[in-house]
């Protein structure tokens, strides 16, 4: 290779207190490609962008290693020359638009300091150069825009601002934290497509931090595989997905859900990443690892440097096999069984108050008559955008917020219609497991008391000793220790903790479980599990799901049958082969080519313009007609129910 | 906006007349009358006639609640709770139990109040601030650990120490200030040195840990760290985008203490012999004034009422997020 780096990362090693975040990073970045690194939470992919800006917390330092930047060492640099090189060669977009703008200055503000200070840009200059700049990622009426705040843009549309403010400086390279991860499948299609552009444009090199592997196959050149603070294996990231190299690259792919592996489990990586205060003394991924040997416990395998720029760090990495195509499973057609939930016409309104006594001025039309069906021992997945509304039916089914109007049909009762006394009795029946394992478990509670406390509330199993039992095995159940009785939620990793939430909702023998985006806050390979588990639980227990979730090859993976919904409605429904082979309606159509995908086969991406409207004020018509590629003027009309089949009915008056 | 305003100006009302009834209930049903009479008239010639004349002289000789000897309103209005309570509404404050008019004094002690208690906050907050910023520019470092030793030792020292040890050094010791005192007009200024400088002393312990806290916390946000990555410097960082998200916490505070101000302080009012409404209330509450003490809880609540609504709207004012409805 003879063209010459942009960026060029030797020997890196940095501390955080006693902790070695890194140890002995290489690699670089030539002019105008993407090189991604790869990773899972706490493998220290942002611990390295920080320290490329210098930019460590106060207890974080740089022990050794160098950073050539266009040839200079940024390492070596006084303070004053690297804040000349952050935002102007370096520039960085972060993961949470949300919290990376400053809420009190209006984003000509924010634009205009890097361009003070990058560019020497003042007065009437730059804010003519700030509306070229928001143009540039695609923000509408650019003018009247530099005198908001950000809280008055959507998160895509930050996001964007923040791409903006990064290009302000003119960089050479733009390191990208997981850009996308805090944004909903369409926007995060429109802010790849944007940064691409952005790319060919300019010749901007971008340094792209992400754990989704699919966002690295669509965008990526190059690839580096980071773990537990070191990289394990780079290349090309063509080559790396039709081989990956490492068990590890390996075992994160195949933990991937996917259609095609519908009815068999999942791989998954046992154990923990290892903490990072002790010195190796073997490879850091032998105890996970299932193909380790002697010798990679014994001693720190060496890099190995291929052809094609590939290299790996493995004792093992000649005897990996070439990934095996999944063969579809046939999965054992389980009866179609009797009805279990029945849901027609739900409604959920929140009211809109104003004015001298606060009366009602409006709604919002969170859930706006939504009809399911769930059959015993089935999935059915609610899938959709963030403010779509599949949380709010969720917690309207288990009646924990006031239904507006609708009938919510168990087991021949509407629960819809019952006092709360009488609705007591349904509470055993129906639980539910929240996203976040972190904030859903109540901290001063050990987690035996967590679990058992629905137990004792309904009075089911009213002597403690039972209970106790009881418990234990639920622990053993979801695959925990029973020494976890004892011991507090903060003492378990993310993984775990989700566990203990299926344990807590089980405890109670429920037939259905609202599974409420369980596994969107945890890394791929302990995804797996989780979804593993959730997959044993409804064979051993016949339980039925009511799977929510924005993560469509998860509900492939997991689902029979799938309803999309759209601000407050549902669009299209009907069994999971029939939405994702034969999708009818322009939304889940573009849903599904906007999801990334490592083995793109055939479609071309359909990038709706726009973002979700708000439900207080959805458009006449079809809710979606907006952002419709298809659209007409007969969209204005409420569209009517297409049946395609038995199962599968579309909301939509151009497939009638 | 103004519908919020509305709104909130109605809800004073049931709140103040809470209020009123509360004070009135411990004053008059606890504390018949008859008590207030027999203590302010002393222990030696309490006869019944005195009694009934000390009432009739300040209206006390009428019914609590009804008057069944009136006609038509006068029922209700020619009644204690009418006359010593209601017309509090109108800022009607009636005379105090020694028959001065309490409504004059409020008028004439409030400027002394003021004197001392607007330069103590205005100092303060420069003090504090500029004490505050400087710890977190150094943060993390020695100087940060031994200035925060010293805030908890100046926090740990009881406001009556600062008032005694400042009398003692700066005027009994240093002569640089009178003990305490008071003047008419501008000659007041040198007996106001020495109680602001106390005044500014003692809240720079508590001051100083809070706005550092504030500070602290805005330092460590996602915005904060962007504006780093965007090559800003140090001090741009600190001036323009973490003082601009602190003080919104910071001048929030301030606010809903602005309208207290005029009740001045007790304690400093008292020690220095500043004739303000903080001496006021105490000598009041000494000679068992009710009517000065009902007057000035009424005024208090009015005050914290009025602070809660100026800093609702100074939240808007300041933070471009809030929108009052």
């Amino acid at each position: 290779m003879s063209r010459a780096p942009l960026l060029q990362v030797q020997h890196l090693s940095t501390q955080l207190g006693s902790l070695r975040v890194l140890e002995d990073l290489n690699f670089c970045v030539y002019p105008g490609e993407t090189f991604a690194l790869l990773g899972e939470s706490g493998c220290g992919k942002s611990m390295t962008a920080l320290s490329l800006l210098r930019l460590l917390p106060p207890n974080g330092r740089i022990v050794s290693g160098q950073v050539h930047l266009n040839g200079r060492d940024l390492l070596q640099l006084p303070e004053f020359a690297m804040r000349q090189v952050r935002g102007g060669q370096l520039a960085m977009i972060f993961q949470e638009p949300q919290t990376s703008l400053n809420p009190v200055l209006t984003l000509g503000q924010q634009l205009a300091e890097s361009l003070r200070l990058h560019r020497g840009l003042s007065g009437q200059a730059i804010s003519e150069r700030a509306v070229d700049l928001l143009k540039a990622v695609g923000i509408p009426d650019p003018e009247r825009r530099l005198g908001e705040y950000p809280h008055q843009l959507s998160g895509g549309m930050k996001q964007r601002v923040m791409i903006a403010m990064a290009l302000a400086g003119e960089p050479k390279l733009l390191i990208a934290d997981e850009p996308t991860t805090a944004l909903d499948v369409t926007i995060q299609a429109q802010v790849l497509a944007l940064l691409k552009q952005l790319q060919r444009d300019t010749g901007l090199a971008v340094l792209l931090i992400t754990h989704d592997l699919g966002v690295v196959a669509e965008t990526a050149d190059r690839l580096a595989v980071l773990y537990a603070g070191q990289i394990l294996e780079t290349g090309p990231s063509q080559a790396f997905f039709e081989r990956p190299l490492h068990p590890y690259s390996r075992k994160l792919l195949e933990s991937l859900p996917d259609p095609q592996k519908r009815g068999a489990p999942l791989a998954t990586i046992e154990g923990r990443v290892p903490p990072l205060d002790q010195r190796f003394s073997g490879c850091r991924f032998a105890p996970r690892c299932p193909l380790a040997q002697e010798i990679c416990h014994q001693e720190i395998p060496p890099w190995h440097q291929l052809d094609g720029e590939r290299g790996v760090r493995c004792f093992l990495w000649e005897s990996t096999p070439p990934l095996v195509p999944v063969r579809p499973v046939s999965e054992k057609i389980r009866e179609a069984g009797e009805t279990l939930l029945q849901v027609e016409g739900l409604r959920v309104h929140f009211p809109i108050r104003g004015g001298l006594f606060r009366r009602v001025r409006g709604a919002v039309k969170a859930v706006d008559g939504v009809d399911l069906c769930l059959r015993r021992g089935q999935t059915l997945a609610l899938v959709g955008e963030s403010g779509c509304g599949k949380t709010t039916v969720g917690k309207a089914i288990l009646r924990l917020i006031p239904i507006t109007a609708g009938t919510i049909q168990y087991d021949g009762q509407d629960l819809a219609r019952l006092r709360p006394r009488a609705l007591r009795p349904y509470r055993k029946e129906l639980q539910i497991i929240f996203q976040d394992p972190f904030a859903s478990l109540n901290p001063r509670l050990l987690v035996g008391e967590s679990i058992a406390e629905g137990l004792q509330a309904l009075g089911l199993v009213p002597d403690p000793k039972a209970r106790r039992r009881r418990v234990v095995q639920l622990l053993e159940q979801v695959g925990l220790d029973a020494s976890a009785y004892e011991r507090y939620p903060h003492e378990f990793s993310g993984g775990q903790r989700q566990r203990i939430c299926i344990a807590r909702a089980l405890a109670v023998e429920p037939k259905l479980i609202l599974c409420d985006e369980p596994t969107s806050a945890l890394d791929v390979s302990v995804q797996a599990q989780i979804l593993n588990l959730l997959r044993r639980l409804q064979q051993d227990m016949g339980l039925s799901y009511l799977f929510i979730s924005h993560n469509l090859s998860v509900v492939a993976y997991l689902a029979q049958e799938v309803a999309v919904m759209y601000l407050g409605r549902i669009l299209e429904y009907g069994r999971v082969e029939e939405i994702l082979e034969a999708p009818q309606h322009p939304y889940t159509r573009a849903l599904l080519s906007a999801v990334p995908q490592i083995y793109r086969t055939k479609k071309q991406i359909i990038r709706l313009p726009g973002e979700l409207p708000s439900p207080a004020q959805p458009p006449p018509g079809c809710h979606f007609h907006p952002r419709c590629p298809e659209a007409g003027p007969d969209c204005l009309q409420p569209p009517p129910k297409i049946k395609r089949s038995e199962t599968h009915w579309v909301r939509c008056v151009r497939r009638r | 906006m103004s519908a919020y305003l509305l709104r909130r100006f109605l809800y004073a009302f049931p709140i103040l007349l809470g209020v009123n009834c509360l004070t009135f209930a411990l004053f008059f049903l606890v504390n018949s009358p008859d008590d207030m009479a027999r203590m302010q008239l002393g222990q030696k010639r309490v006869t019944p006639e005195a009694i009934e004349q000390w009432k009739r002289e300040r209206g006390y000789d009428k019914p609590l609640f009804y008057n069944g000897e009136a006609s038509g309103w006068g029922r209700f209005t020619e009644t204690i709770f009418f006359e010593k309570s209601l017309r509090l509404f109108l800022f009607d404050f009636g005379s105090s139990d020694a028959g001065r008019d309490i409504g004059y004094d409020i008028a004439q002690r409030m400027w002394p109040s003021l004197a001392i208690a607007v330069p103590v906050l205005l100092v303060g907050l420069l003090v504090n601030l500029s004490f505050a910023l400087f710890l977190v520019l150094f943060r993390g470092t020695y100087i940060d650990l031994g200035g925060v030793v010293l805030l908890v030792a100046l926090l740990s020292i009881s406001s009556l120490f600062y008032i005694i040890g400042g009398q003692y050094l700066l005027g009994k010791l240093l002569r640089l200030a009178p003990i305490s005192g008071y003047d008419t007009g501008l000659h007041a200024w040198k007996f106001l040195v020495l109680p602001v400088i106390v005044g500014v002393l003692s809240g720079i312990g508590s001051g100083t840990r809070l706005y550092r806290t504030f500070f602290l916390e805005e330092a460590a946000k996602d915005y904060v760290r962007t504006a780093r990555a965007k090559g800003l410097s140090e001090r741009l960082v600190l001036f323009r985008h973490i003082l601009g998200n602190a003080l919104i916490p910071i001048l929030t505070g301030v606010v809903v203490v602005l309208p207290l101000l005029f009740l001045g302080s007790l304690l400093t009012e008292s020690f220095f012999g500043i004739p303000g409404l903080g001496s006021y209330t105490l000598d009041a509450i000494n000679n068992q004034d009710f009517a000065i003490v009902r007057a000035m809880v009424f005024l208090g609540s009015v005050l914290y009422i009025l602070g809660l609504v100026l800093t609702d709207l100074s939240y808007v004012l300041v933070d471009p997020r809030v929108r009052l409805h």
